[in-house]
């Protein structure tokens, strides 16, 4: 069965004043329909951007410069304004950070609501304002009638994110991207809206691509994780194998960092260094400076994804001899 | 929504009352009322007695709080030159000066927002390029030199337009008015563009980087990812966001405007109130100066609060809280 999103050799550039930057250098991944995939990775990795560039919306100097990105058998990359208007908020839905910050201060939740149903459906005014209804109920928000005429600055933040959610719901998506969709959120509320999302994308077969750095959020709500580090994937494959049994040194850092590590002797540890910034990303492999285990070839050859032991389970790492466990 | 209203009648009412202090202090310091009344040639112990006749030895309070009194009825003083009541004298001249801010506020409506809207949205055609170069080079041009190149092109050299005067009024209900006769209209045009000039590249810059800023906001991105068609996004979305900054910077440039009649109505022979505030200060006629000053305070009280309730009915976070 073909792929519900297909992302091949994914290369985004930003033109800045002198010359071209890249941001994603040959990102590739597949979803299936009513698959959910984490994309996790420290601050500046390119989850964001490879989210974006899915809809065709990264900001400014940004642009797709090299792969393909085929959704529904349609490369997205290539799709004309109008068409990939069309998929915008329909097919493919977003879920942004920050819920103070999406809606629109001056318009009610009502027109915000109905105004995403009638960009894509004929239907009256009427009619989306009760499919909004039916939405507001399906994310459990209390008196739904009364939210439609509400402003945005009346709600809490989980409230707002609750809307945006059902927002995301209104027209039966067959993607929904969440870009750290609880990151702006209280801690105590955060949980409630990861459920809310996984319940909703298992009742409703729905796609989910998860952008977070908080690898203990993805591993309880999705089935495939991959690791993003400099704009590119070093390691990809089903949650359980990437929680348990990560190969590249940098995904074993990352699970070692979080409070609830393999095994309870271990110390928690933070990965030394930072990550590169995109003007002076290293030779070879981009991760060998904070490497515990790198070698001299390191230096001069970028790895590739390659399979490991599991199935679909891939790492980009020289020295996965070398590494035990 | 309306203990917003209650607030800024309140606000209102203190404003009045410090611009009809400042205006009795004038006109107690160098306003001369007996003169005003009598003339010159009558003698100091008749002048002395009708002083005392009318108050004017009170102590300076009482006289004050009798000035408001007298306001509040209608009575700001008599004119010495027209010999009738300032009020008068000036509701006479007040519809001329408000249709000239009319002309002006329209031609900048009509010009500064499609202009700047399109420069924010299209930042590296060569229109905004030249928009944005022009405006630089016209907020550095003084009024006075762009309403004497009006008339000289348009009036004079090219005679399409009148520069003088306010061509044929007619009179609804006591508004005397130029605007329902065509000669009327074509009188108020170089008056209006001259007024306006000093606004409107203020008003297009102030577009102009308003939507830019709005632009790059999360709501806007998210309304393109919401799949909304672009004319939405720009004209509604963007638009209305817009608008809020603008709006409140209208109620505060409205003042300028009205500061800049006296120079526009002087060129243009423009029979308004500004015309006539130069008039009295020549003929050192204290009770119309000061009736102006009341007058004219009043009138820009009224515009800014109906400025805040326009701005309270766009911006939703006035309406419910009534703070801003
Ligand atoms: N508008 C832009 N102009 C130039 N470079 C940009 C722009 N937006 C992003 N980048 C670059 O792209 C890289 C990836 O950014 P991205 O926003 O995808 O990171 P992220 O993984 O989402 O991080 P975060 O956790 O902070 O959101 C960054 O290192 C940044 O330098
Ligand atoms: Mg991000």
């Amino acid at each position: 069965m073909a792929h519900l999103l297909e992302v091949n050799d994914l290369e985004v550039n930003f033109a800045l004043r002198w010359g071209d930057l890249t941001a994603i250098d040959g990102v590739s991944f597949t979803l299936d329909k009513g698959e959910k995939l984490g994309l996790v990775g420290e601050s500046g990795a390119g989850k964001s951007v490879t989210g974006f560039s899915i809809i065709n919306l990264i900001s400014k100097p940004g642009y797709i410069s090299g792969g393909s990105i085929i959704f529904e058998g349609r490369d997205l990359s290539r799709l004309r304004r109008e068409e990939m208007r069309r998929i915008r908020g329909d097919r493919i839905s977003m879920i942004f950070q920050d819920p103070m910050m999406t809606l629109n201060p001056v318009f009610t939740i009502g027109t915000q609501m109905a105004e995403t149903v009638l960009a894509h459906r004929n239907v009256s005014r009427h009619d989306a304002l009760d499919l909004a209804l039916d939405k507001l109920e399906k994310v459990y928000i209390p008196s739904p009638e009364k939210r439609l005429t509400q402003y945005p600055h009346e709600m809490s933040g989980g409230m707002r994110q609750r809307i945006v959610v059902a927002i995301a719901l209104l027209t039966d998506p067959a993607l929904i991207i969440a870009d750290e969709p609880t990151t702006a959120l209280d801690v105590t509320i955060q949980a409630g809206i990861m459920d809310l999302l996984q319940e909703l994308c298992d009742a409703e077969n729905m796609g989910l691509i998860l952008i977070t750095h908080d690898l203990a959020v993805v591993s309880q709500v999705t089935e495939k994780i991959a690791v993003m580090y400099a704009g590119r994937i070093i390691e990809m494959g089903p949650t359980e194998e990437i929680v348990n049994r990560p190969r590249h040194p940098y995904t074993k850092g990352l699970i070692n960092s979080l409070p609830w590590g393999r095994k309870a002797a271990d110390r928690l540890t933070q990965i030394p260094g930072m990550m590169p910034t995109l003007t002076d990303i290293p030779p070879g492999c981009a991760f060998h400076p904070r490497c515990t285990v790198s070698e001299a070839h390191c230096l001069e050859k970028r790895p590739d994804l390659q399979p490991d032991r599991a199935r679909d389970h891939v790492v980009a790492c020289h020295n996965l001899g070398m590494l035990k466990g | 929504m309306f203990a917003f209203i209650v607030r800024r009648v309140i606000q209102s009412i203190i404003v009045m009352l410090v611009i009809s202090f400042i205006g009795f202090s004038v006109q107690h310091n160098i306003g001369d009322p007996v003169r005003d009344m009598v003339g010159i040639r009558v003698s100091v112990a008749e002048r002395e007695a009708l002083r005392d006749k009318l108050g004017l030895n009170d102590p300076f309070l009482t006289q004050y709080f009798r000035f408001v009194r007298n306001a509040l009825h209608g009575d700001l003083g008599t004119s010495y030159f027209h010999s009738k009541p300032a009020l008068d004298v000036i509701l006479s001249k007040a519809p001329a000066t408000l249709e000239l801010v009319f002309g002006s506020s329209v031609i900048i409506l009509v010009f500064t927002f499609p202009v700047g809207i399109y420069s924010a949205l299209r930042p590296r055609s060569w229109f905004s390029r030249f928009v944005m170069g022009a405006s630089t080079v016209g907020v550095a041009v003084p009024v006075f030199l762009t309403a004497i190149a009006l008339i000289y092109v348009f009036g004079v050299e090219l005679n399409w337009l009148p520069a003088y005067g306010r061509g044929e009024t007619v009179n609804v209900y006591g508004w005397e008015s130029g605007l329902l006769t065509m000669d009327g209209i074509r009188h108020l045009i170089l008056p209006s563009i001259s007024l306006s000039s000093i606004m409107l590249p203020l008003y297009i810059r102030l577009i102009r980087s308003e939507m830019m800023e709005v632009l790059e906001t999360d709501y806007i991105k998210y309304a393109w990812a919401k799949g909304l068609h672009r004319k939405r996004i720009w004209l509604v979305h963007a638009f209305k966001n817009t608008l809020l900054p603008v709006v409140t910077v209208f109620g505060v440039e409205i003042g300028i405007l009205f500061a800049f009649t006296l120079l526009t109505e002087t060129v243009f022979q423009w029979q308004g109130m500004g015309f006539m505030f130069l008039e009295a200060v020549e003929r050192s006629d204290t009770a119309l100066l000061v009736a102006y000053l009341v007058v004219v305070g009043a009138m820009f009280v009224v515009i800014n609060t109906l400025v805040d309730i326009v701005y309270g009915f766009i911006n939703p976070m006035v309406r419910v809280t009534g703070v801003k």
